[in-house]
């Protein structure tokens, strides 16, 4: 009798947990406003990309042209495959003392992975995964970049 | 009123008084096979894009969009692509069965239109063994599966074969098992008699639970008996690349690609006889007006409503189940929807002796 109690009860969880899977797929059956597709080329300029997307590495830099990036190389250690090269130069501070500063944030596009990890080490958030994506290009020298914007310094006060 | 019925007959009285009889049946067999092989054509390319769109509303996607209006055109695009393309016949492989092997397939599906009443008096042959016919003729088309395998010389091919032949002689008999329970209710074997048996309401609701039981587990046979997901392992993409139709390409895998959709049609169109009355319109009890406003759809707009609701509800299930294992699938058979069916049609044969049924 146990045996047959089991073989029902079997039955019963295998029909019920087949029916909610066919619940939810019912369900977005009926609900054709949630399909999440893109039709890309169609609607370039009113493109929904999500927050978290990451297309490539950008240096943000405010309306004085100045950005938060030390040339503490942290990324550049963080970087699983190379693909940041921070050249460092040596700026003399009104005490005149010697103080290392960045002079060229150099980016492989073509390198990278999109990892986000040198975002995560950036102690100063100066630098972040922005959303662009259409990257391709007909020379690979046009993918490696120079992030910091000429003639950009650091932000007075971030350390 | 629109009927085919009125269209069939008029023709063949005008082909018996034009020509004498043995010409006019050869015409009669060239129109209906005419008939047969646009309605297979048409189905492949409708089919398909449902098969499409459906998968696509159910994984939140648009589907195809591009080619024609909303896409419509996607399949023809893709037959004439399948066309263009050069059927290869692999240097190892057995090359008359290989050839042969899509033509079986097909043939074994055009075989089994011949019982199926599309409407009201609109049916290739009215056989008085029509179910049988129909359970003897579909598992002929395992024949075509295993040839293609076999002659296709590649283990992939070889496995999907053979795993086809296992599914489909084991879920032959449970869908056995549930056709002869309505069998039982109807007391005939022809089709035009289990339509006529549901006059009054069709017996997946005349039968009480246990033709709705019958109605389910058919379902998950013919779903397995035409190779469908979840009990694809004939074909797994993700095991045997394409299973038994890896080593065809061109007009010869559009053939079992076809025949696939064809198969999906006809066990709807067999479930929708046998479950859901055929042509038979829906009517309730004592409401006449109801009844008289359904009786105004035509009937060949209900067998083909039927049909695609159960066609629907298949497609329902390949995207939804995951794929089933080779174990899974033989114990579900031979442990669950066996024993189950034998003792379902036990208690409706207790239903139809004590006469219980509505």
């Amino acid at each position: 009798m146990a045996f047959l109690k089991q073989y029902i009860s079997e039955i019963y969880q295998a029909v019920s947990s087949l029916l909610k899977g066919m619940k939810t797929t019912g369900s977005y059956f009926v609900r054709p406003k949630e399909i999440i597709t893109q039709q890309y080329p169609d609607n370039r300029a009113d493109m929904k990309i999500p927050e978290r997307f990451r297309g490539e590495v950008v240096m943000t830099h405010d309306e004085n042209n100045e950005h938060a990036c030390t040339g503490c190389t942290a990324c550049e250690l963080a970087c699983p495959n190379a693909t940041i090269k921070i050249v460092t130069k040596f700026d003399t501070t009104p005490e005149g003392k010697k103080k290392k500063a960045l002079d060229t944030f150099v980016y492989h596009l073509e390198l990278c992975t999109m990892c986000n990890l040198c975002v995560e080490a950036c102690p100063t958030s100066a630098i972040k995964m922005a959303q662009t994506f259409e990257h391709s290009v007909y020379d690979r020298s046009q993918l490696l970049k120079k992030l910091n914007k000429p003639g950009s310094k650091l932000r007075a006060g971030v350390e | 009123m629109f009927s085919l019925e009125n269209i069939t007959d008029s023709s063949q009285k005008w082909l018996y008084a034009t020509f004498n009889s043995t010409i006019a049946l050869v015409l009669q067999c060239v129109i209906v096979m005419l008939l047969v092989i646009s309605l297979f054509a048409v189905l492949g390319l409708v089919l398909v894009l449902m098969e499409r769109k459906v998968a696509a509303r159910m994984q939140i996607r648009l589907g195809p969009n591009r080619v024609g209006p909303k896409g419509m055109l996607q399949t023809a695009a893709d037959t004439l692509k399948l066309m263009m393309k050069e059927g290869l016949t692999p240097d190892g492989a057995d090359k008359f069965l290989f050839n042969l092997a899509p033509f079986v397939v097909m043939i074994a599906g055009m075989l089994i239109m011949a019982p199926i009443a599309f409407a009201k008096g609109f049916q290739i042959w009215d056989i008085n063994i029509g179910v049988l016919y129909v359970s003897a003729v579909s598992s002929v088309s395992v024949i075509g599966i295993l040839m293609a395998g076999w002659a296709s010389n590649n283990k992939y091919s070889l496995l999907g074969a053979m795993r086809s032949g296992a599914q489909i002689v084991s879920y032959e008999l449970s869908a056995g098992f549930s056709i002869v329970s309505i069998v039982v209710l109807a007391g005939s074997l022809q089709m035009s008699d289990i339509i006529a048996s549901q006059q009054t309401g069709w017996w997946l609701f005349r039968g009480h639970i246990p033709a709705i039981i019958a109605f389910v587990i058919f379902i998950i046979a013919v779903t397995a008996e035409t190779n469908r997901a979840p009990f694809d392992l004939a074909e797994a993409e993700s095991e045997l690349t394409a299973g038994f139709h890896t080593e065809y390409s061109g007009m010869k895998f559009a053939l079992f690609f076809l025949a696939e959709y064809i198969n999906i049609f006809i066990v709807c169109a067999i479930g929708a006889t046998l479950f859901l009355g055929g042509w038979m319109p829906l009517h309730v009890g004592h409401w006449k007006g109801f009844n008289h406003v359904m009786d105004y759809i035509p009937s060949s707009l209900w067998f083909l409503g039927k049909t695609f609701f159960l066609i629907f509800l298949i497609m329902w299930f390949r995207w939804t189940f995951p794929r089933l294992r080779v174990d899974q699938l033989l114990s579900l058979e031979w442990k669950y929807l066996l024993p189950i069916s034998m003792f379902n049609l036990l208690l409706i044969t207790l239903i139809a002796i004590m006469g219980w049924h509505f």
